[in-house]
Order: structure tokens, then sequence, then C-alpha cells
């Protein structure tokens, strides 16, 4: 196990960014470097009215947490904040964040990319659409592009 | 015969029309992939949800496996489509 402190969480309601990247740093000295991602509800067709993300409760924050893991001895992470959330969310809200932290920037870089990259194709959350005129679309499809995108760490 | 606890998520809950159940197995299920050929025969519903049976993943105690997986000993096992999150 690593040293490094992990906080997973999912949960319906929106985060701070703010105030997550101040938890995580809160009394450390060593830090050098924070890098956060958030990722958001997109509706560049202007005919989505929400989408509903569906999770796997359990499996959900146990794969991110190994994901997180991962990164942390991957990277030499000095801490992980993912954050996921699930239910009906609208365009322009919050989705998902990640925060790393490491002493040099590369680091926390490369491992925000990597827990996306895996949490993408192999954390338990599905996606539906619903319209903006209120009718019920189709489930999101898994992208080709994410899966090439979590292959480029693979060390074979 | 073994008993199993079966979750499903996403198309495949829609398709069955159900997120759960427990059923008893055959002894002749062994791995995943037979449990996916075993659903197959239990009805349409199950028939629709499964048809491209190599895109459905398999967690086993909340744990990804491939379908070549023993599924000996799980307490619950989940089948779901490709995962769309993030």
């Amino acid at each position: 196990m690593t040293a490094a402190p992990v906080t997973v969480r999912v949960q319906r309601g929106d985060f701070d960014l703010a105030s997550e990247v101040r938890t995580l740093s809160a009394g450390r000295h060593d830090i050098g470097a924070v890098v956060t991602f958030s990722g958001l509800c997109r509706d560049e067709a202007g005919t989505l009215g929400a989408l509903e993300l569906e999770h796997y409760p359990g499996m959900a924050e146990a794969e991110i947490t190994r994901i997180c893991d991962e990164a942390i001895t991957r990277f030499a992470l000095q801490a992980v904040t993912t954050i996921h959330r699930y239910g009906k969310i609208a365009p322009g809200e919050n989705i998902v964040l990640v925060i790393t932290a490491s002493p040099h920037r590369q680091a926390a870089f490369d491992g925000a990319n990597f827990i996306m990259d895996f949490l993408k194709t192999a954390a338990p959350f599905w996606k539906k659409e619903h319209g903006a005129d209120g009718t019920a679309g189709g489930w999101v499809s898994a992208k080709d592009e994410d899966d090439s995108a979590r292959g480029r760490w693979s060390r074979d | 015969m073994a008993s199993v606890n079966l979750v499903y998520f996403a198309w495949v809950r829609e398709r069955i029309g159900r997120g759960e159940e427990t059923l008893e197995l055959p002894d002749s299920v062994v791995t995943a992939g037979d449990l996916l050929a075993h659903l197959k025969t239990l009805g349409d519903e199950y028939e629709a949800a499964l048809e491209h049976e190599n895109v459905i993943r398999v967690a086993i105690n909340q744990e990804h496996v491939d379908h070549d997986e023993t599924i000996t000993g799980a307490r619950e096992i989940a089948l779901f489509p490709p995962m769309t999150g993030g």
C-alpha cells in the first residue's frame, strides 16, 4: 500500500474544485505541483437535456481506488483525489474531478492523465442521454479512442 | 447446483428487465463465458441482452475478469456493457 493519501468519492451532488485542492494540500509543505482535471457535461449540438450516469455502487469506488493507487506507485504522487458524480447531470455541470500532487509538475500531469484514461475504460459508469425536448435518448457508446488512450500506458 | 447473485447494469439491465437476481447454476457452468452461454438459454430477454457476447464485461466480487475466468465461489457476478464514465 502507498502512504500517499487517496480520496475517492462517488456522489450525486456537485463538488468544489478549490476546496478540494485546499483539503488535499492542507498542512503540507512538500508538494510542488497540483494538477486538476474536471470533466463537464458537454452539449455541442444544443439537443441534450441531461446525461444520466448509472454506476455500480461499491465497485465504482473500489475500481477508482485501484486506479489511483496504481497512479501513485507509477508516478510517485504525493496525494490524489478523485470524485465522480452519478445521477442526472445537465450540460455545463461537473461530472468528474481528478487532483494529483507531486514534487514536480510532470508526474502530476502524467498521473492525472493516467487516472482519467483508466477511469474512462475501467470504472463502472454508464452514460445515457436525455434529449432537450424531453425524449429519452440512447446509451452513449464506448469509444475506440478511449481504449487506445489507455493502451499508450502499457509497458510491454 | 450453486446459487449466485447476479447484477446487471445499463442496457444489459434494461434488456433483461431487472437489475439483480439470484440463480441456481448447473455444475457445467464453470467460467464467466459458460455463464453467458447458459443465461442465453433462459429466454429472449437474455438472448437480446447478451447477443454480442464478446462486448459484455464481467466482474466477480466487484473486480473485472476475462470470460475464461472461473466463477467458482463467486458471491456476486456483474454483467454490463463497456463503460462510458469520466
